[in-house]
């Protein structure tokens, strides 16, 4: 795959640290548009604030940069607008999870064909190391030097509460998986939401000698395995990967269609 | 056969530019076939034992690495 074709060269290399795990995202999701044959033009690309939101920005496909928290209330209306187009979502945990949570659990229950896309870096990376709804509980951040008090939010449970249709999870140690959940999830009709664990060696890691960009991967492969597979009913403390909800339901643009198409009283 | 055919089209090409000096693809490559040289930059030094997986391209944060 000729991953140029998809990036904007000029702003290269990028502005993330080293050892980041929001480039293998990225790659992955290039890789992801790459297998599914998308044409560039087919694809919105549309992020808030954060250190994972300034992934649109590198990518060469129409792209929107908006407000923290609020990438999914702009996507909404770009989908409603034109549901022909693909429209994908990355997030930061604490976009998605802390100011942007309303807007996602009812995205995730109108069910409009969206993929969102978490970056789970377990803190806010951008902003200096402060904690996010998805702080380990215990784990140390800038705000919570003693460890922090407050259990976290799964975010795979989360969706699958507020009634997302597809729900995946995998880590950017498994990258090829990554992609792959991507795909599935790109080619999902109605509401997605892949949660994918990302290293921010350079605050998360930091704080909570969790060693270097590398290390990091290595934990990510540790502590979790494939849902269904044996490692995982052994050990229930593992965090799940896959895909882990797949219910097809009605997609809001369609229900929206049929609706605006009854009131005008003629069919197509 | 197969592998030796596509070992013989295919190169581990870095952007030095682009590359951070991670660790991230020298750590993981199946066959220590990469390595971070004295300016960090990670090189292909082992294109002989490379199976051309992909697996350091995928890997690779900075998106400097391509199998071409
Ligand atoms: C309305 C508003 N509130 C707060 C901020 C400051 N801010 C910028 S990014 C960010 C959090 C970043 O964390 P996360 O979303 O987890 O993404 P990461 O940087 O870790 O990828 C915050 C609080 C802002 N830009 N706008
Ligand atoms: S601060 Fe953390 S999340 Fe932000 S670019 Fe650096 S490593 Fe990545
Ligand atoms: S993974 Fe990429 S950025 Fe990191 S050392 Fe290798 S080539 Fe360089
Ligand atoms: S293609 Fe595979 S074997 Fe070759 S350098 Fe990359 S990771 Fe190593």
């Amino acid at each position: 795959m000729n991953t140029r074709r998809y990036i904007r060269e000029r702003f290269f290399p990028h502005l993330w640290c080293p050892g980041c795990g929001h480039g293998i995202v990225m790659s992955a999701l290039v890789g992801a548009v790459d297998s599914l044959g998308l044409s560039q033009n087919e694809v919105v690309v549309i992020s808030g604030i954060g250190c994972s939101s300034r992934m649109p920005g590198y990518l060469d496909f129409h792209t929107m940069h908006t407000l923290h928290g609020r990438a999914l209330a702009f996507a909404t209306g770009v989908k409603m607008g034109r549901p022909d187009l693909t429209v994908i979502v990355p997030m930061g945990d604490g976009d998605a999870a802390a100011i942007g949570g309303n807007h996602l659990i009812h995205a995730a229950r109108r069910n409009l064909d969206l993929t969102a896309v978490v970056l789970n870096n377990r803190i806010y990376g951008m902003t200096g190391g402060q904690s996010s709804p998805t702080t380990p509980e215990g784990d140390r951040s800038t705000t919570a030097p003693y460890g922090v008090l407050d259990p976290s939010f799964d975010l795979v449970e989360l969706a699958r509460g507020a009634g997302a249709s597809f729900v995946a999870r995998s880590t950017t140690y498994h990258a090829q998986e990554t992609r792959e959940l991507l795909a599935a999830a790109i080619a999902h009709q109605g509401f997605s939401l892949v949660e994918v664990l990302s290293q921010c060696p350079t605050y998360y890691g930091r704080k909570n000698q969790g060693g270097d960009a590398v290390a990091m991967m290595k934990t990510f492969k540790q502590i979790t395995a494939p849902a269904g597979s044996q490692r995982a009913a052994q050990d229930p403390g593992l965090i799940t990967r896959g895909i882990l909800v797949q219910e097809p339901r009605t997609e809001y643009c369609a229900a929206y269609g049929e609706l605006v198409r009854e009131l005008s009283g003629h069919e197509e | 056969m197969e592998s030796r055919s596509l070992k013989e089209e295919l190169s581990v090409l870095i952007d030095v530019d682009w590359c951070k000096g991670c660790g991230i693809c020298v750590a993981f490559c199946p066959k220590q076939a990469l390595s971070l040289d004295e300016h960090g930059k990670a090189r292909w030094t082992g294109p002989e034992d490379c199976v051309r997986c992909g697996l350091c391209q995928m890997r690779c944060p900075d998106l400097a690495i391509e199998l071409r």
